[in-house]
This record gives structure tokens, sequence and C-alpha cells, in this order.
């Protein structure tokens, strides 16, 4: 038995060696394989970098992140004008394949009610549960955890977890803020299979939405030994004409002493969500 | 877990237990019995049920008697499964409303009947290791028990027990005179209530059992051990080696460093904020852990935690983590937490009522 486990390891070594020392982007990249010798190593700690948590879809800079009609075109909100630039909307070219998400009209209107009332109703706002994907590119580290037959996915915002499963429970006893994660191999790329979400989380600060029969099947490929090529593709005939995906690079954190920290939002919107209830309220 | 599994639940521990005790003295050798990760480590993932209905402190009424008999561990079971089938009975669907003023029920029933005990988890049994059965988690001190509280750590204990009554419909801190009632502010309520931390030190450290929600989820890499609270999703990411963050970094459940002494992993934890889930932590707070496998389905878990500033001595305590095919379910509490607002609210209404002020 432990000259198998020798042997095994002699293997892995073996394998991961060609994979580092080629270390270059590309369709030919064969990452180091991860515990059990299999499938790639994606354990660390990784996050986007991008706009798509402001606007997953093209879109232009925008004055604030809520806008209201102003005598000569949109002008920031009253919620939000006292933040000026800071909560003004960064361009961006969109992580949307084709550039637009094709919503039924219903649901178009409901993105563009969202939108306008975005302060009361993004759940970010309140530090909820950030669902999938959203909760990938989120401006903050999330860490895979990867064992012979395990994975776990913890991210800083809000201290969100996901549990993957590595063989299939079956359909999802309820629906969750995080879902429920069902993982499989495709060569190197790894398959999560993502069902039972809720209808409460957004794509991102836009009003951009989906239903609880919402089904993402996001796809990681390691590109290189510090990326990994992300998509998702989204099925939600309640709220879309066809299915659609989103793409982008994820990248490693290289800082020596980098490691997830506390952002348990939830204490720091007890003012918002609390405060009026105060003995002695602070003013409002 | 009825009779008949907990005797053959027993008989497991037992004899890994006799396994583990002849790996001392040479834990480097590896056992070939227990599951082992490629780099030889033990493999400590999987899913664990931790309720057991052993309590922290040893009760009174077991004395110096540092173990149950089998007789007495299975009374105690078999009280538990009596209690739950009682409590578990369907309500009376013709049953009267309940009185005004309430009907007398205790606890969660909210003095109006309400609540079964479905969502009731502590567990089916009593501690087994080996073939003995401990009266208390705490080993350390040997009568079972936390060792004395500092002065201080007593007088905030008692300050903060003072806030905590039945609720007799009454702003009696107001009445009192109080400068600072315990309903003023979300921050002067417990980290449960808030949706921080599980209650009951769930999520430790030390990682302790509680009335329900007992499963915790493991995910180990070369690099670093994962153990997930179902409570409140809380994740403890445990790296292997390396140093303790600064002191400026403070967390909620404190900063962990990993190491492995033969097949015995050990996490040191420091660095907690003034708040802790271990009731009368404080920053000052130090807990050292052993996670040690006993067999393929248990788990040892070992700990010794020490707050100077709290407690005259360190005290340690152990308890077995079966495992379980239960899986680890989302705890979303912060997203549907209206109680923390109802709490407040009650409050300003009871002080309207004193102050004659009208309360929206």
């Amino acid at each position: 038995m432990r000259q198998g486990i020798i042997a095994g390891m002699a293997l892995a070594l073996l394998v991961c060696v060609p994979g580092t020392a080629l270390a270059e982007d590309g369709d030919a990249y064969v990452a180091a394989r991860g515990p059990g010798g299999v499938h790639p190593d994606l354990n660390g700690i990784w996050q986007a970098l991008n706009e798509a948590n402001h606007d997953i879809e093209l879109h232009m800079a925008r004055a604030s992140v809520q806008l209201r009609d102003g005598p000569h075109g949109p002008v920031p909100s009253l919620e939000t004008y006292k933040l000026g630039a800071v909560v003004s909307v960064p361009p961006g070219m969109g992580v949307v394949e084709g550039g637009k998400i094709p919503y039924k009209p219903e649901a178009l209107a409901k993105k563009l009610e969202n939108q306008a009332d975005w302060i009361n109703l993004d759940p970010e706002v309140k530090c909820y549960l950030p669902g999938v994907p959203r909760a990938n590119y989120m401006p903050q580290p999330f860490q895979i955890f990867q064992g012979e037959n395990t994975l776990f996915f913890a991210y800083q915002y809000a201290g969100a977890v996901r549990d993957i499963f590595t063989e299939d429970p079956g359909p999802a006893p309820i629906d969750t803020w995080m879902g429920q994660s069902v993982a499989s191999w495709d060569g190197d790329t790894l398959v999560i299979e993502v069902t039972g979400l809720n209808d409460q989380t957004w794509f991102d600060r836009a009003g951009n939405h989906h239903s609880s029969q919402m089904k993402v099947t996001e796809r990681y490929t390691p590109t290189g030994p510090d990326h990994l090529h992300y998509e998702a593709t989204i099925e939600d005939a309640e709220t879309f004409t066809r299915p659609w995906k989103i793409s982008m690079p994820l990248y490693r954190r290289k800082e020596a002493n980098m490691a997830l920290m506390d952002f348990r939002c939830v204490e720091f919107v007890e003012e918002l969500m609390y405060g009026e209830w105060r003995r002695n309220p602070l003013p409002r | 877990m009825h009779t008949g599994e907990y005797v053959s639940r027993a008989v497991r521990i037992a004899g890994g237990a006799v396994i583990a005790l002849g790996l001392l003295g040479s834990t480097l050798a590896g056992a070939d019995d227990i599951p082992r990760t490629a780099e030889g480590r033990p493999d400590l993932s999987g899913n664990y049920d931790v309720a057991t209905l052993t309590p922290l402190e040893r009760p009174r009424m077991f004395g110096e008697n540092r173990f149950l008999t089998r007789a007495e561990a299975d009374r105690i079971a078999a009280e538990e499964r009596d209690r739950m089938a009682a409590a578990q009975q369907d309500t009376d669907p013709d049953r009267e409303a309940p009185p005004v003023g309430g009907d007398g029920s205790p606890g969660a029933a909210g003095n109006v009947g309400g609540y079964n005990a479905f969502w009731i988890d502590r567990g089916d049994d009593t501690i087994a290791i080996g073939d003995q059965f401990p009266t208390s988690i705490i080993v350390d001190p040997p009568n079972g028990r936390l060792p004395e509280m500092t002065p201080a750590a007593r007088e905030r204990r008692m300050a903060r027990r003072a806030m905590f009554r039945e609720n007799t419909g009454e702003a009696w801190w107001l009445e009192e005179g109080l400068a600072v009632g315990p309903y003023d502010d979300p921050e002067l309520r417990p980290l449960g209530e808030r949706c921080l931390l599980g209650f009951g030190s769930t999520s430790g450290p030390p990682m302790l059992p509680v009335l329900y929600n007992n499963v915790k989820r493991i995910v180990q890499t070369p690099d670093h051990v994962m153990i997930l609270t179902e409570m409140v999703h809380d994740a403890r990411i445990v790296r292997i080696g390396g140093e303790h963050a600064p002191p400026d970094v403070r967390r909620w459940m404190g900063d962990s460093v990993g190491r492995w002494e033969g097949d015995t992993l050990v996490v040191d934890t420091t660095n907690f904020r003034d708040q802790t889930g271990l009731s009368g932590g404080t920053e000052h707070l130090h807990v050292v852990e052993r996670f040690r496998r006993l067999d393929a389905d248990t788990l040892l878990y070992s700990f010794t935690v020490e707050d100077p500033t709290v407690w005259d001595a360190p005290w340690s305590g152990e308890y077995p983590w079966p495992a379980t095919d239960g899986s680890v379910y989302e705890y979303a509490c912060h997203e549907a937490n209206y109680a923390l607002g109802n709490i407040m609210r009650g409050a300003r209404l009871l002080e309207a009522d004193v102050t004659g002020a009208g309360a929206e």
C-alpha cells in the first residue's frame, strides 16, 4: 500500500513537472495535477478583474449606479448623488457573449425597474448571499479547495460558501441563495451544474435578474499556472428567450501573504436595516 | 440512531481506539486502516455529525465520576428518544387557542404552545470513546467543569446575565433607570441573533455541539484544511504551516495555523475579536485543537482553551466526530433575519407604554 502511495506521488511529480516547466498560456497548456494526480490543480485564491459586477452587459460609463432624469439627460439619483464619482459606473465591454442578455419583454421591463430602484432592490446592498454566477466576479477573492475527490468554494464576500458535490445527490431539496452545485470533469475542464437557485439574487448592480428556474452550467479551464478560463451558460426559459453565456478569465492572487479575510458585511448593514429601531436613532 | 446502532457505533469506536493506542509512539509509521492522502497524511475529509447528549460540563449529579456505565448511557439515550417522540406528536387539530397571557409552555414553545421538536437534533446518544462513556466533554480540570473565572470576567458575565430576562411585557430597563438597555442597539444583541456566528460556539473554536445543525464538513488539500460549520455557513480556513497573521488582523473565528504532529492535525488559533463564538471569550483567547482519525468513520476532536483574562487555568475537552451520510445545507441566516428588527421594534413599543410616547 505504501509502495503504491509512493509510486503515485512519483507519477504525480512526473506529470506536474512538464506542466509547470512549459507554463505558457494557450491551448497547449497542461496544468499541474492536483491531489490524486488525475485532474488539474485548481487549488488557490482567485479573483475576476473586470466590470461585470457593475453590469455584465456591454456598457458605457454612467454617472451613478442609480440615475434619474435631469434637465439635460440622466443625473445621479437622490439616493446616490452624495457619493459622487465613487458610485459612478466604470465602462466595460461586457462578459455576455453577443453583448446583450436575451430577455423576454416582460423580464426586460423588470430589469429596468430593478435598475431604477437599485438601492432598495440589489441584494448586494443588504449583504445578502450573491448567488451563482455573481459570486465569482464580485470584486473580492475566493478560494477553491480541491482534495482528491472533494471540492469547496469559499468566498470572502459575505462569507458565502459552495459545498460542491462530486456525486450527483439528485434534485436539490429546496431552493437556496447559492444553489446546489454538482461537479464533473470534461478532460481538464471542471464542469459544475448549479440548480436549486432561488430568484432573489441578481447578476450585477444593473438589475439583471433571473427566476428560480435558472440552471447555470459553469466551466473552469486552466489556461496557465495563474489563470482559469471561466464560462457560465445560463438557462432560464421563464426569463430568457434562449440560453446565453458569460465568460471571463479568473486570476490567481499572487501576494505572498494572500489569505481570505473577514468581510462579514452583515454587521455593516445593521445601521441600514435596523438603525431606525435604535432606542436613540442616529440622524437618518 | 437507535440502541442497536448505538451499540454498534460504540463497538466500532472501541476498535478504533485500540488501533489508535497501538500507533502511539510510532506515529510516523502510518497505519493502513485509515484513509490517507497522496502525501500520506491521514485524510480527514468528510461530513461529521457532532451532536451528542453529553454536555460540555459534567452535571453535578455525577460528582467525581468521569464515566457513565453503559447502562447509564443507554438510559440517557432512551430518555431522549422518549422525550423527542413525545415532543413530535402531532398537534391536536381541534386544540383550543391558548388563553390570553399564554398557556405557560416553556422555551421555544413561546408560551403559546408553538413549535414542535422536529428541528431539534441534539443527537441520539452520549459520547463513547472506546468502551468508555465520559460524563462531560471537558476532561481537564478533572472535575469536568470549567475552571474558576477571573473576578473581572465573572463581573462581565453577571452583567450580561442580568440583561437576559423573560419578557414580562414591560420595559423594565426603563423602569429600573438603566443608562443602556439590552435592546437599545443591534450591536448589544448576541452574535447568534445578529447572524454573525452560530450560537453555542458551534463554529468555534473550540467547536462544540449545539441544539441543532451539528453537521461539519471537512475538505483537505495539501496546504489547507477547511472546516465548514452548517450554522451561519461559517467556513474556517486552516492553512498548514507558516506564522499567525499580524496582531492587527482580528477575525470572528480567529486566525488558524495547522501543523501535522505525526498523524494528528494540530490547529493553533489566535487573533480573535473582542467577542468570540465561545461564551465569555475575549481577544486574548488562544485555542489549540487536535484532529485525529480513530478509524475510517470517526475523528477524535480534542481542544485546549486558554484566556487568562477569563479563566484561572487552561481547560481541555474532547469528543468523537462520527461520519454521517447527511449533507450540509445552506443556512442563510441574515437573509431572513426578521427577528432582530422585530426584537428592537418590540422594545420601542414597550418603552412607549412607559413614556406614553406614541410608537409607530
